[in-house]
């Protein structure tokens, strides 16, 4: 009985779990990456026991890849001597992790994951239980598979209807942060749902379970189904819905209205109607992210990109979300088209999403972004702007260097 | 006398050590680099005990640990805000920097003011004026009591926990 999040938690802990409780619990992985492990490997052996479980410690290389420094190859190094010292495999340089813990399945419906890093609430389009942590709490998860949690109470959004041209899950989700505020879902579970949810493709799915730690939502939920299915390719059907759930708060959303929404700078909820905001000059172009550097992502900046060229004033970077995305890309003749348009095309990561690799911004500058966060000094300068919004307003931009509306383009 | 650093609203941990300052385990660096875009002076400037009283939504963005260590390491003694982002309260309770959630100060209080805090009770004196701050809940209360989230599991493993919940 009751919402995702306690139907979770009840099976796995046995038990019936309700919102509100501090439970210890399992769970089935433990994720960290270049920035937050080595600080997890410290905490880690200072409690000085065996490793829980090697199979069970992903390992990523993604915010700094490859190493651009002495010292970012320093932490490298901590986090490869680790894994060879205490036998952990799953180490990867392929991709951002939150891409990588779906693609190696890792993700299962009912499953419950932890990682280092703020936006492991992505893996919740699947129906697992996912959050992020420190890299203290995800020590003690080393040292002995479990954790403790408040389980949360529930912010249930329906998005009503179907979305209609030149608007994605990231315009909704921005529209659900421009409604609540960046702290609207603090401490609490979202279940996203309704039709525009039902519709959606995992990909799709996958960009609104990671914009929701974007307004403090612990994890982001949407009901497996045959989606998700096909998604895994498993034929197993899974068993996992709200039962007679008692929810927080309910949040109606209209998809078939929407404009394309623009979180402005310097906040994720500063977020405007692409109408507001059209015309701004624009210095740089980033296409990637955990939020949208999938390949149904760049299909939509390839079929804007095809035959045209992007504004010599505006760089324009694309960086695929993972290997296996940009394989997919390079067959389809993706990164070929972005090539040929003038944009530059990096490898597999985090990107310039933070401002710590290439990309960088400097002062004055001004950047549109399909990832997720615009704090000042994101992307480098705190004096540079960030404007975040959907891949077709991205790649629509990059071709005129001003922020510009996709819809009036084929 | 414990003075008052005060901060707006939204300060995420990107403000409190930008990402390129990040390549570093060292607590001594990240101190040194702490606010060092949002407010260069802050590192210079603080002394040890100093308090740092947020707006809403203290520490939002991404799960870097960093961020409660540089503001730690720089000597300040608790944060008090009027809310916190869920991440950034847990790191901070995990690695023994105090937390204290209280809305009616923010109003009351100017940079430099004169500040004195019971970390415990959650009492917060200003220059005579009193105000009562959110006391942690059981676990970050045992958390507390051990020093950091490691020191807590070390020496009586999940059943500390366990037993408060």
């Amino acid at each position: 009985m009751g919402t995702l999040t306690e139907e979770i938690f009840t099976r796995r802990l046995g038990r019936e779990v309700h919102a509100g409780e501090i439970v210890v619990a399992p769970v089935d992985y433990a994720m960290a990456h270049d920035v937050t492990g080595p600080l997890a490997i410290e905490a880690f052996r200072k409690l000085g026991v065996p490793l829980w479980d090697p199979q069970r410690v992903i390992m990523v290389f993604d915010h700094i890849l490859p190493a651009n420094t002495v010292a970012s190859a320093g932490l490298h190094k901590v986090v490869r001597d680790f894994a060879d010292e205490f036998g952990v495999t799953h180490v990867f340089q392929e991709g951002i992790c939150h891409q990588l813990m779906v693609e190696k399945g890792f993700i299962r419906p009912g499953g419950i994951v932890v990682g280092a890093d703020s936006h492991s609430t992505t893996y919740g389009a699947l129906g697992c239980f996912s959050a992020g942590f420190g890299s203290t709490d995800i020590a003690v998860t080393f040292a002995t598979g479990k954790t403790w949690f408040r389980v949360p109470e529930t912010i249930r959004i329906n998005l009503r209807g179907a979305l209609p041209p030149g608007i994605f899950p990231k315009d909704l989700a921005l529209k659900v942060i421009r409604m609540l505020g960046a702290e609207g879902a603090n401490y609490l579970a979202v279940e996203w749902g309704g039709e525009a949810v039902e519709a959606m493709s995992v990909d799709e799915r996958l960009t609104l379970a990671n914009l929701t730690v974007d307004f403090g939502g612990k994890a982001g939920l949407c009901e497996p189904d045959e989606h998700t299915r096909a998604y895994l390719g498993e034929a197993e059907v899974y068993d996992l819905h709200p039962i007679a759930p008692v929810y927080r708060s309910l949040i109606e959303v209209d998809a078939q209205t929407l404009e394309p929404q623009i979180a402005c700078p310097p906040a994720i909820d500063n977020v405007q109607d692409l109408s507001a905001v059209a015309g701004t000059e624009l210095d740089e172009v980033f296409v990637g992210s955990c939020a949208n550097g999938r390949i149904e992502d760049l299909a939509i900046v390839a079929g804007y990109f095809k035959g045209r060229q992007v504004s010599p004033r505006t760089r324009t970077i694309v960086v695929p979300a993972s290997k296996q995305i940009y394989m997919e890309a390079l067959a389809r003749g993706y990164i070929q088209t972005f090539m040929e348009a003038g944009a530059l095309v990096m490898n597999a990561g985090c990107g310039p999403c933070l401002g710590r690799q290439h990309g960088v911004l400097g002062p004055g500058e001004r950047a549109l972004s399909t990832s997720n966060r615009n704090y000042a000094g994101r992307m480098g300068s705190a004096q540079a702007e960030i404007y975040l919004a959907n891949p077709a307003v991205a790649a629509a931009s990059a071709l005129a260097g001003v922020i510009t509306d996709p819809r009036g383009l084929n | 006398m414990a003075r008052v650093f005060k901060f707006g609203d939204a300060i995420s941990t990107d403000a409190i050590i930008p990402g390129r300052y990040n390549v570093t385990t060292d607590a001594t660096a990240l101190g040194k680099a702490c606010f060092i875009e949002a407010r260069p002076d802050f590192a210079g400037t603080v002394q040890q005990g100093d308090v740092i009283i947020g707006g809403r939504n203290f520490g939002c963005g991404s799960s870097r640990e960093h961020a409660p260590m540089a503001i730690k390491a720089a000597g300040i003694q608790a944060v008090v805000a009027r809310s916190f982002a869920r991440i950034f309260y847990r790191n901070a309770i995990n690695i023994g920097l105090p937390v204290i959630q209280c809305d009616a100060i923010y109003d009351a209080v100017e940079d430099g003011d004169p500040i004195s805090i019971d970390i415990h009770s959650g009492g917060i004196d200003v220059d005579g004026k009193m105000f009562q701050g959110e006391t942690p809940g059981p676990v970050a209360a045992a958390i507390m009591e051990a020093g950091t989230l490691i020191d807590l599991i070390k020496t009586r493993g999940w059943a500390a926990i366990e037993e408060v919940s």
